[in-house]
C-alpha cells in the first residue's frame, strides 16, 4: 500500500494526474475557504475569504527569492572549502 | 514505596553498567532505563524533593509541578524512541553518553535552585558534545570543539549570573525572575538564550548537529534547545524581548533553509525557526501563549527527532548527506520516506497532525494579544517550514533526479524508532486533549475550527503551488552559508594569524636584538666585572688579610709565657695609666 501511494508521487506517468489532483485540491481549499463560518476576525484580513492562500503563495515566493538574494548578492553562499 | 525517584539520577547512574554488558542483554538494559523512567514520570506526585543546605544556601534537587512533569514525560518518552533508534550500534560510549545527556537534561527540569540547574546544565554540554566527536571525522571533531567551547562560555555567563543574582537576592531558588532585566539576569537570559538557540547566539546548532553521528544527532535535536525552552518558560515568561527575538528566529532560520545544501543542516535551521515559536509564546507570556509554548515544544521534540531519523536513515544507507549528491530513494526506501513525510506533515502544522494542535495556539495567543506584525511573521514562517521541510528536502533526497544510488530500507530497529514517533505525531493531532491536559494552564483553545482548518490548508497548499512554479529557483546549490560563526571561526583564524605572523616576527626581531646587541655587550659587561673583581678586591682583600696575619704574628711574639715579663708588663700599664690619668685628669 505504501508502495503505491509512494510510487503514485514519484513515478513520472502519473505527473498528468497528480497534477491534476493538486489543482482539484487548490480550488477545494479556496471554495471552503468562501464557505466557513468565520465567528469574530481581529484583524482586517481575517475577513477575508481566499487570504490565506494569497498569503501562503505570497510567502513561499518572497522567502524563496529574499533568500536567494541574500545568498548569492549578498555574499552569504560560499564555496564549501570557504573555511578550509 | 517512595514517592519521587529522580528519572534523571536513574539515566545517568543507569548509564554507568551498559559497558561490561554486552550483545543482547544490553539491549535489553538500555530499553529497560528509559521505560523505568517513563513510568517515575507518570507516577511521581508535585512537591519538592531534596532540600537541602549547600554553602550556606537552601538548594532543592527536584521540584515537580505541572510543568517539569510536561517536559520530562516527552524527554523520557524521547529517550526510549532515541535508544531504539541506536539499538543496532555495538559501541557502549554512545549509548553512555546519550544517558548522561538525557539525565542532565531531566536534571535541569526538576531543579529547584540554579546551582542544581547549573550543574547538569554542565552534564548536557559534555555528554552532547561526545555525540559530536563520536562521528571522529576530522571536520566532526573541529565541530565538535567548537560547541563545547561556545557552550563553555554560555556556561560562565550562566555561571556570572547566578552568582550576582544569588548575592543580590540572597537566594538560588529557580523561579520566575520578577525583579527586571538587570546585569545579573542579563547575564542569566544571555545564557538561557544562548542554548536556545536564539540569533545571533544560534550557530552552535547549525553548526554542530549535522556533523554528529547519525543516531547522536537525533538526541541532540530534542535536548537543549528545549531544555532552554523550559528554563525561559519557568524564569522569563512575560519578557517582551522574547518576542521579537523569537519572531526573528522563526524567518532566519527559515531564510537559512533556502540555502542549505546539506539536510541535516537545514533541520537544524528548522530548530532554530521552530523554536522561534516558542520563544515568542513565552515571550507574550499569557496562560495561552505559554501552553501554546511548551504544546509546542512537546510536540516539536517528536516531530523533528523523526526528521532527524529519517534523514538520519538516508544517511545510513546512503553515506551521503547533500541535497545535490541525492534523489530518486523514493523506489527503495518507501516506508522511511513516508515516515519521514509524517514528521514533515507535522511540522508543517497539517490538520490531524502534532503541529496543528500547538503551532496554532501560539498563533492565537499572538492574535489575542493584538500582535498583528507577530501573527503574519509566524504565518509566513510556517509557509517556509512546509516548503522545506516537506517539499524541497523530500524531493531533492526521495524524488527529483535519479542519481541510481543503491539504498535499501535501514535497519528495523530504526524503523520502528521512526514509527513510534509517528504515531505520536499523528495521535497528538487527533487527540489533542490528551496533550492540552498535562499543560501548565487551563485549556480553552479547540483547534479544529472550520475557519482554521481551512485557512492552513490555504497557506499549506498554496505554498505547495508556489515551489511548483519556482521549483527550479530552489535546486540545491553545493555551497556553505555564512552564519554568525564566521566572527569567531575567522576570529580565530585572525587571531592564530596575528600570533603566528607580527607577534612571532616581533618575538623574532626582539630576540635578534637581544642576540646581536644585548648579548655581546653583557658578555663584556661580565667580563670586566671579573677582572675588576680578581685585579681590584681580591687583591685588596688578599693585602688585609695579609697585613692580619703579619699583625698577629707580631702580636704572637708578646707572649712569651714568662710571668716575670707579663708582670712587667702590668707594671709599666699601670704606670703609664697613672701617667695618663695624671696628664688627662687636670
Amino acid at each position: 500500500m505504501i508502495k503505491r501511494v509512494v510510487d503514485f508521487f514519484g513515478d513520472e506517468r502519473h505527473a498528468k494526474k497528480r497534477r491534476r489532483l493538486f489543482y482539484l485540491v487548490l480550488v477545494l481549499i479556496v471554495i471552503a475557504d468562501f464557505l466557513v463560518f468565520r465567528e469574530h476576525a481581529e484583524y482586517l484580513w481575517e475577513r477575508l475569504p481566499g487570504w490565506s492562500a494569497l498569503y501562503g503563495f505570497g510567502s513561499c515566493v518572497l522567502l524563496i527569492f529574499v533568500s536567494k538574494f541574500l545568498g548569492h548578492q549578498c555574499g552569504l553562499m560560499r564555496r564549501e572549502d570557504y573555511y578550509d | 514505596m517512595t514517592d519521587f525517584v529522580h528519572p534523571g539520577l536513574l539515566f545517568i547512574l543507569g548509564a554507568l553498567p551498559i559497558p561490561i554488558l554486552k550483545g543482547s542483554v544490553r539491549k535489553a538494559y538500555v530499553l529497560l532505563i528509559p521505560t523505568l523512567a517513563i513510568l517515575a514520570v507518570l507516577t511521581m506526585h508535585p512537591g519538592g524533593y531534596g532540600a537541602a543546605q549547600f554553602i550556606g544556601q537552601q538548594i532543592m534537587i527536584a521540584k515537580v509541578d505541572k510543568l517539569s512533569v510536561l517536559f520530562a514525560t516527552v524527554f523520557s518518552i524521547m529517550a526510549l524512541i532515541g535508544t531504539v533508534y541506536a539499538l543496532h550500534l555495538t559501541h557502549a560510549a554512545q549509548h553512555v553518553a546519550a544517558f548522561v545527556y538525557v539525565g542532565s537534561a531531566l536534571g535541569v527540569v526538576f531543579a529547584g535552585d540554579y546551582l542544581t540547574l547549573f550543574l547538569f546544565w554542565e552534564g548536557m554540554t559534555f555528554a552532547s558534545a561526545y555525540l559530536v566527536f563520536a562521528q571522529r571525522s576530522e571536520q566532526a571533531l573541529r565541530a565538535g570543539y567548537r560547541y563545547l567551547m561556545v557552550h563553555i562560555t554560555g556556561s560562565v555567563a550562566l555561571l556570572g549570573g547566578i552568582i550576582l543574582h544569588g548575592f543580590a537576592t540572597g537566594s538560588v531558588l529557580f523561579g520566575p525572575i520578577e525583579d527586571g532585566l538587570g546585569f545579573a539576569t542579563c547575564l542569566i537570559l544571555a545564557g538561557f538564550l544562548l542554548n536556545a538557540a536564539v540569533p545571533p547566539l544560534n550557530a552552535w546548532l547549525t553548526d554542530a548537529y549535522p556533523e554528529a553521528t547519525v543516531t547522536g544527532a537525533v538526541f541532540m535535536s530534542a535536548f537543549t534547545t528545549k531544555t532552554a525552552v523550559y528554563v525561559l518558560a519557568r524564569a522569563f515568561p512575560g519578557t517582551d524581548l522574547l518576542v521579537w527575538l523569537g519572531t526573528v528566529m522563526a524567518l532566519y532560520g527559515v531564510v537559512y533553509a533556502v540555502l542549505e545544501n546539506d539536510c541535516r543542516r537545514l533541520l537544524a535551521y528548522h530548530i532554530v525557526s521552530q523554536v522561534g515559536y516558542m520563544v515568542v509564546g513565552i515571550g507574550i507570556g499569557t496562560e495561552m501563549a505559554v501552553n501554546g509554548a511548551v504544546s509546542h515544544a512537546f510536540a516539536h521534540i517528536l516531530y523533528k527527532a523523526l526528521l532527524f531519523m529519517g534523514a538520519g536513515a538516508v544517511i545510513h544507507v546512503t553515506g551521503r548527506r547533500k541535497l545535490t549528491e541525492l534523489g530518486g530513494l523514493y523506489k527503495t526506501m518507501p516506508v522511511t520516506l513516508t515516515l519521514y513525510m509524517v514528521g514533515a506533515l507535522a511540522i508543517s502544522a497539517f490538520p490531524f497532525f502534532s503541529g496543528f494542535v500547538t503551532k496554532s495556539m501560539v498563533v492565537a495567543a499572538a492574535g489575542q494579544d493584538h500582535r498583528a506584525l507577530v501573527v503574519l511573521a509566524l504565518t509566513m514562517a510556517s509557509s517556509g517550514t512546509f516548503l522545506h521541510t516537506g517539499l524541497k528536502l523530500p524531493y531533492y533526497m526521495f524524488f527529483g533526479t535519479d542519481q541510481g544510488l543503491q539504498a535499501r530500507e535501514p535497519p528495523r530497529n530504526m524503523l520502528v524508532a521512526m514509527g513510534m514517533a509517528a504515531v505520536l505525531c499523528i495521535a497528538i493531532g487527533v487527540f489533542p486533549q490528551t496533550l492540552y491536559a498535562l499543560l501548565p494552564h487551563p485549556v480553552d483553545f479547540d483547534p479544529y475550527t472550520g475557519v482554521h482548518i481551512t485557512e492552513s490548508l490555504g497557506v499549506l497548499m498554496f505554498t505547495a503551488l508556489g515551489f511548483v512554479i519556482f521549483l527550479r529557483a530552489l535546486d540545491p546549490e553545493n555551497t556553505i552559508s555564512i552564519d554568525t560563526d564566521w566572527f569567531y571561526r575567522m576570529g580565530a583564524r585572525r587571531f592564530m594569524w596575528l600570533a603566528e605572523k607580527p607577534l612571532a616576527r616581533y618575538e623574532k626581531a626582539v630576540s635578534d636584538v637581544s642576540e646581536t646587541a644585548a648579548l655581546p655587550f653583557l658578555h663584556r659587561m661580565a667580563r670586566a666585572g671579573l677582572r675588576i673583581d680578581l685585579r681590584g678586591v681580591d687583591a685588596f682583600v688578599n693585602a688585609v688579610a695579609r697585613a692580619i696575619l703579619r699583625g698577629g704574628g707580631a702580636l704572637r711574639r708578646l707572649q712569651s709565657g714568662v710571668v716575670t715579663h707579663y708582670a712587667l708588663a702590668m707594671i709599666a700599664g699601670v704606670i703609664a695609666a697613672i701617667a695618663v690619668f695624671a696628664v688627662a685628669w687636670r
